[in-house]
């Protein structure tokens, strides 16, 4: 049986401004399953962010609801929603991705501190996971020691270590060249696939969707195309590539 | 206590991680700290050197001339008064004291002193640390204080030569030294004691005073026998004793000439200094949450409470501030050490105690603002929306 990890349902988020009402969401409903790696595309101005934004509990929506294994966000008040974050998102951003003051495993175990579950066998996971991206030699170098694109494979061991039911990615390949951006997506989509979680990526860079399940691309606020054939999805990013 | 220790754990990381920064802000509080030490320990010095005297008095009540308005100086009781006071109900004792200024000058440098005339065992004269009290009557002896001692080499058994200017020449008296207190200074000056009759002979007057032999002391030192009744028995001294007003210690201490303004004075600068402290670290902490809102955001934005955020920030600028106030304090005690003896500075007063504390409340104080800024930057701000 599927597990719906993540559920919107006519989502609508508006903002006011100089007088004039904006619609950042537009009536937007989508489900992403448990396993199942979702990249949210459109251009600047789309409502990607917005939408990203109330998916990680970070922003009220004006109305729609968001269930997040199954519990709905318009319930919960802020000490919930923050709860929330902790157990049941996992996060990677753009930039400042890290806490520059400590290193790339503390960063990592810094989830499991949040979640009470700082103990040996979370410090052995953490390696483990670390080791798994390739960064088993810099368990112990603060961020400004890496390259970007190490500095966001600790963040995606971070989004992944305490089992978060849904994992956000906003932009996490803004800084990177091409092949390292590559290279962070596909680790990144590889564990969402293997740890069984349900995975967002919110990116304008289409040649990234090859390594998704499924595109939903955003126009004006409005969920106006949703890819769900691996051929069409190819396409749209060798389209995107040439 | 989870939110709490998951606090002290950034906090402490971030200080350590960060430990040439934060010891450089550190480093600027302790040299605030040094400088409000420094003018509490001198406020502490100054005010010891013009009370102590009066504040180690073994005595509850002084007795002054009526209209005198508590001014030792200006005050000069009649010589039965002593003994009409001691007849008072609940008065266990009382003491005169004579006042007057003298210069040592059996020494390299002629030192000037305080002589005060009091009588062996009664209020007034204080506890012999070494040697004896001076016997009664004319006897040429004095007991000297332990900073004339220390400043002028003079031992119990040495003799000293003073000089006081009588009518229109300069006598000159030697006095055996047969005892040293501690604690004594007043009016600013090292003390010297000398007995009643003595000090008539030798102290500063005018042509006019030099045909009288008989000693008027300034005030009496009143000890009682149940302090406690302190207000009955001042009020029965005022109606009892003719001509005389009655007050307490601190009373006598605020009305000795110049010791509320300079106080007033030494505690403004006091508190400037701890203004400008506050204002130093509030500053520096504002900045600092000001380049980690992004940081602050992610933090937040991935589950950390309002309350791990908060304490963090209180957690850092009380140890920071704490580090700052220890190097702060050793600076102080070393440099304190290279002080001549010359300066009036005294470091283990209550007023260092206080102001220690004052400086350890300052940096919470400084930093509340980026305190409540910190808690309120949006998780928000972790995501380009922000």
């Amino acid at each position: 049986m599927t597990n719906i990890a993540l559920e919107v349902k006519d989502l609508v988020k508006t903002f006011a401004l100089d007088g004039t009402t904006i619609n950042a969401v537009d009536h937007v409903s989508f489900q992403v399953k448990s396993g199942e790696f979702v990249a949210l595309v459109g251009p600047s101005g789309s409502g990607k962010t917005t939408m990203l934004s109330i998916l990680a509990a970070l922003l009220s929506p004006t109305s729609g609801q968001v269930l997040i294994d199954g519990q709905d966000l318009a319930q919960m008040n802020e000490k919930r929603r923050v709860q929330l974050r902790r157990e049941k998102i996992g996060f990677t951003f753009q930039s400042n991705n890290l806490i520059p003051f400590l290193t790339a495993q503390e960063n990592v175990d810094l989830m499991l501190r949040l979640n009470g579950q700082a103990n040996k066998a979370g410090r052995v996971r953490s390696a483990e996971i670390l080791s798994r991206l390739g960064l088993n030699d810099r368990l112990h170098n603060l961020p400004a020691q890496l390259s970007g694109g190490q500095q966001q494979r600790v963040a995606i061991a971070r989004a992944l270590i305490h089992n978060p039911a849904v994992v956000l990615a906003d932009e996490p390949t803004a800084s990177l060249d091409t092949e390292r951006a590559y290279q962070v997506v596909e680790t990144f989509a590889n564990l969402v696939h293997e740890n069984n979680r349900a995975g967002i990526i919110v990116t304008h860079d289409l040649r990234l969707c090859q390594y998704v399940d499924r595109v939903l691309q955003m126009q004006d606020g409005k969920l106006v195309r949703i890819l769900e054939n691996k051929k069409e999805i190819v396409e749209l990013a060798r389209a995107t590539v040439h | 206590m989870k939110n709490l220790f998951l606090a002290f754990y950034l906090a402490l990381k971030e200080v350590f991680r960060n430990r040439g920064r934060f010891l450089l802000v550190s480093l600027v509080i302790a040299l605030i700290t040094l400088l409000v030490l420094f003018i509490a320990a001198l406020g502490e010095g100054l005010a010891n050197g013009n009370r102590q005297y009066v504040a180690n008095l073994d005595a509850q009540l002084i007795v002054f001339l009526e209209k005198s308005d508590y001014s030792i100086s200006a005050s000069r009781l009649e010589t039965n008064t002593a003994r009409t006071v001691r007849r008072v109900d609940g008065v266990a004792d009382a003491g005169p004291i004579y006042t007057s200024n003298t210069e040592i000058v059996s020494l390299q440098e002629p030192l000037k002193v305080s002589m005060l005339g009091a009588e062996a065992g009664r209020p007034g004269m204080p506890v012999i640390l070494e040697g004896r009290d001076f016997r009664g009557g004319e006897a040429r002896e004095v007991v000297i204080d332990r900073n004339v001692a220390v400043r002028s080499g003079i031992q119990v058994g040495d003799e000293i030569e003073i000089r006081s200017t009588q009518g229109v020449e300069d006598e000159f008296f030697t006095l055996k030294v047969v005892g040293l207190v501690d604690g004594q200074s007043y009016f600013f000056q090292p003390t010297i004691f000398v007995p009643a009759a003595t000090w008539e002979k030798i102290r500063p007057q005018s042509e006019a005073d030099l045909n009288s032999d008989t000693p008027y002391p300034n005030i009496l030192a009143v000890e009682l026998s149940d302090p406690s009744q302190i207000d009955a028995i001042q009020a029965r001294l005022i109606s009892d004793v003719p001509n005389i007003e009655v007050t307490t210690i601190v009373t006598t201490i605020n009305n000795i000439p110049g010791y509320l303004a300079q106080q007033g004075t030494v505690q403004t600068q006091g508190f400037f200094t701890l203004l400008i402290g506050v204002l130093v670290i509030g500053g520096f902490f504002q900045i600092q949450i000001l380049q980690k809102v992004p940081q602050i955001g992610v933090l937040k934005a991935i589950g950390s409470s309002n309350g791990v955020v908060g304490w963090a920030a209180v957690i850092q600028i009380i140890v920071v501030t704490a580090i700052g106030v220890a190097i702060g304090g050793v600076f102080t005690y070393l440099f304190s050490l290279a002080l001549p003896p010359t300066i009036p500075f005294v470091f283990n007063g209550d007023r260092s105690l206080i102001a220690i504390a004052l400086l350890l409340f300052i940096g919470p104080l400084g930093g509340m603002v980026s305190i409540i800024y910190a808690v309120r930057i949006e998780p928000l701000k972790a995501l380009r929306l922000g």
